[in-house]
C-alpha cells in the first residue's frame, strides 16, 4: 500500500532521512519508533506530501504522491486519516462540527453527517461531548475526538503522529486499544511514538529509526 | 450539491464571525473607519462640486448692443449663438429692460435718475448673455463673435463690446483654480482611499494569520481550497456589510450637525444631501465594503492555501 524508495530528506544543513526504504501492505498495524528527531514525523508528512522528498518515490498504490497536482492531493488526503500529537482540531467549530466538516470536505450529505457523526462520538465514547469546543475538553477527549474525526470517512490509511504524545498512561492505553480496533476492522494504521510500552501493548510490526534511518524492522513480530 | 455547498460556505462563514468575538469586531471596526473615509470623500467632493459649480454660475460674457440696434438683427445673432454646442444657456435683455433693470437698481440714487430724466430717451442698448457650459469654452464663444460666422449676419454694426476680453484674465485663472482643485480633490481621493484598502487588507490579513493552522488543518483532512476559502470570504463580506450600516449609522448625527452649524460654511446643507443620496451612498458603501472584505480575504488566505 505504500511504498518508500531510498527516500532522503535534507533541510538545509540537516538531514531527516537517510535512504529510507520499506513497504506497508493493507490491513497492517505499523509502528515507527524512534527519538525525538529521528525522522519519524518527516515521514509521515512525506505520505501526504505536505514535505517534498529531497531524493527517492513516496507510492500510495501506484501513486507519485509528490507529483500529485492539488486538486488530486486534496482526494488522496481523503483517503488517509491522520492523528496527531498536538489533536489540530478546529478549536472555532465544536466537536459534532469538526467531525462534520471533515464529511462535508468530502461531499457526504446532511442526511449523512447527522446519522454518523453522533455514531461516532458514542464509538469514541464522547457523545456527552457533542457540542463542546475543543478547548473544553481534556487532552485524552480531544485525541479521541482527533481519532472519530480521522475515521468517520472510513480511510483506507490512518496515520497516527505521536498520538499519545500529550496523555497520561489512562488516556494513552484508551487511544492504543481504538486504533487497535480500527486496525481489527481492516484499515492500515501507521503510528509514530517514541514509547516503548506503546508498542509492547500492541504487539504488531516495528520499524525502528534513528538519525533518519530504518535500523530495525520487526516483520517478523505479527 | 452546488447549493449544499454554498449554503455550508455561508453559514460557516457566519458561524466563524459569530465566534471570532474582538477579533470579528476589530475588523468590523477598521472596515469602519474605511468606509467613513469613503463617505467623508463623497460629502467632499459634493462640497467641491456644489462650490465650483456656484463660482462657475458666477462666470458668463455679455454681448452689449449699439443704442437702437434692430431687434432683428439681435434675434439673428442670438439664435446663431444658441446653435453653439459650447453654450448652455443664453439670455436677452431689451434696451427697455435694460433701461428699467437700471433704474431699480439706482432708485435712491436721485442724481443718476435726475439725469436719466433730463436726456428724455434711452440711452442703453440691449445685452445677451451667454453662459458656457465649461469656462474653458468661453474663449472660442468669444472668437465666434469676433469671426466673420458672427459678422457674417451684418452684426458687427450692432454690437457695441464683448465684455469677455475686460474678464478674460479672471475667467482664465478661475479656470485654472477649477481644474487644479478637481485634479487635486482626485489625487486626495485616490491616495486616501489606497490607503484605507492597505490598511484594511493588513487587518483581515492579520485575522486570517490567527487561523493559518486551521487552514492547514482543513487541507489535511481533505478540504478542498473553496471549502476552505469560502467561509473565510464570507466572513470578509460580512465585515463589509456591519460596517456599511455602522458608517451610515455613525454619519446620520455626524451630517445633522454639520447641517446645523455649517451649511453657511460649507455652502450645502450636508444633512438634506446625506438623506437626499442615502440610497447612493448607501450602495457604494455596502459595495466597497463587501468587495473589500471579500478581496482581501481571498488573497489573505492564497498564501495557507497552497499546501
Amino acid at each position: 500500500m505504500i511504498y518508500f524508495n531510498n527516500v532522503s530528506k535534507v533541510y538545509r544543513d540537516a538531514t531527516a532521512l537517510e535512504d529510507v526504504t520499506f513497504t506497508v501492505e493493507a490491513g497492517e498495524f505499523v509502528s515507527i519508533v524512534g527519538h525525538s528527531g529521528a525522522g519519524k514525523t518527516t515521514l509521515t508528512k512525506l505520505i501526504l506530501s505536505e514535505e517534498m522528498p529531497t531524493d527517492g518515490t513516496v507510492f500510495f498504490e501506484s501513486i507519485n504522491v509528490h507529483k500529485l497536482k492539488n486538486d488530486d492531493l486534496t482526494k488522496l488526503r481523503r483517503r488517509i486519516g491522520m492523528v496527531f500529537q498536538d489533536f489540530k482540531l478546529l478549536p472555532n467549530k465544536t466537536a459534532y462540527e469538526n467531525i462534520a466538516f471533515a464529511m462535508e470536505a468530502v461531499g457526504k450529505t446532511e442526511e449523512e453527517i447527522a446519522s454518523d457523526v453522533p455514531h461516532v462520538l458514542e464509538l469514541v465514547d464522547l457523545s456527552h461531548r457533542m457540542s463542546h469546543f475543543p478547548g473544553q475538553m481534556s487532552g485524552g477527549e480531544q485525541q479521541r475526538l482527533a481519532i472519530a474525526r480521522a475515521i468517520i470517512n472510513q480511510p483506507e490509511l490512518i496515520i497516527a503522529d505521536e498520538p499519545t504524545g500529550n496523555l497520561d498512561p489512562v488516556n494513552t492505553h484508551e487511544i492504543v486499544q481504538i486504533l487497535k480496533k480500527i486496525n481489527d476492522l481492516g484499515t492500515t494504521v501507521i503510528l509514530t511514538t517514541h514509547n516503548r510500552g506503546v508498542i509492547e501493548s500492541i504487539n504488531k510490526r516495528v520499524i525502528t529509526m534513528e538519525n533518519g534511518k530504518v535500523i530495525r524492522d520487526s516483520k517478523h513480530r505479527k | 450539491m452546488a447549493i449544499t455547498v454554498l449554503k455550508r460556505i455561508i453559514k460557516a462563514g457566519f458561524l466563524n464571525f459569530k465566534r471570532g468575538g474582538v477579533v470579528s469586531w476589530a475588523a468590523v471596526l477598521v472596515v469602519t473607519i474605511t468606509l467613513s473615509v469613503i463617505t467623508l470623500i463623497i460629502l467632499l467632493q459634493a462640497v467641491l462640486h456644489f462650490s465650483l459649480a456656484q463660482i462657475k454660475d458666477k462666470v458668463d460674457v455679455t454681448i452689449y448692443f449699439t443704442v437702437g440696434a434692430g431687434e432683428d438683427k439681435i434675434m439673428a445673432l442670438k439664435s446663431s449663438i444658441e446653435k453653439l454646442p459650447e453654450v448652455s444657456q443664453i439670455s436677452y435683455t431689451s434696451a427697455s429692460e435694460a433701461l428699467k433693470l437700471f433704474r431699480d437698481r439706482h432708485s435712491k440714487d436721485y442724481p443718476t435718475i435726475q439725469a436719466l430724466d433730463e436726456i428724455g430717451e434711452n440711452p442703453l442698448g440691449g445685452y445677451l448673455n451667454v453662459k458656457a457650459k465649461e469656462i474653458g469654452q468661453y474663449e472660442s464663444i468669444a472668437n465666434f463673435l469676433k469671426s466673420g460666422s458672427a459678422l457674417s449676419l451684418d452684426s458687427a454694426s450692432i454690437v457695441d463690446k464683448v465684455n469677455y476680453y475686460q474678464n478674460k484674465l479672471v475667467i482664465d485663472r478661475l479656470n485654472t483654480i477649477i481644474s487644479g482643485a478637481q485634479k487635486l480633490g482626485f489625487l486626495i481621493t485616490l491616495l486616501l482611499v489606497l490607503i484605507s484598502i492597505v490598511i484594511t487588507f493588513n487587518t483581515i490579513r492579520l485575522t486570517i494569520f490567527i487561523s493559518k493552522e486551521e487552514i492547514g488543518v482543513m487541507r489535511l483532512v481533505g478540504a478542498s481550497k473553496m471549502h476552505v476559502r469560502g467561509p473565510f470570504m464570507i466572513e470578509g463580506a460580512i465585515y463589509g456589510a456591519v460596517a456599511t450600516f455602522f458608517t451610515l449609522i455613525l454619519f446620520w448625527p455626524a451630517t445633522a450637525w454639520l447641517g446645523r452649524n455649517m451649511t453657511n460654511f460649507l455652502g450645502i446643507n450636508m444633512y438634506d444631501y446625506y438623506l437626499a443620496n442615502f440610497l447612493n451612498i448607501f450602495a457604494i458603501l455596502l459595495f466597497s465594503g463587501i468587495i473589500l472584505g471579500v478581496i482581501s480575504s481571498f488573497l489573505a488566505v492564497r498564501k495557507y492555501l497552497n499546501k
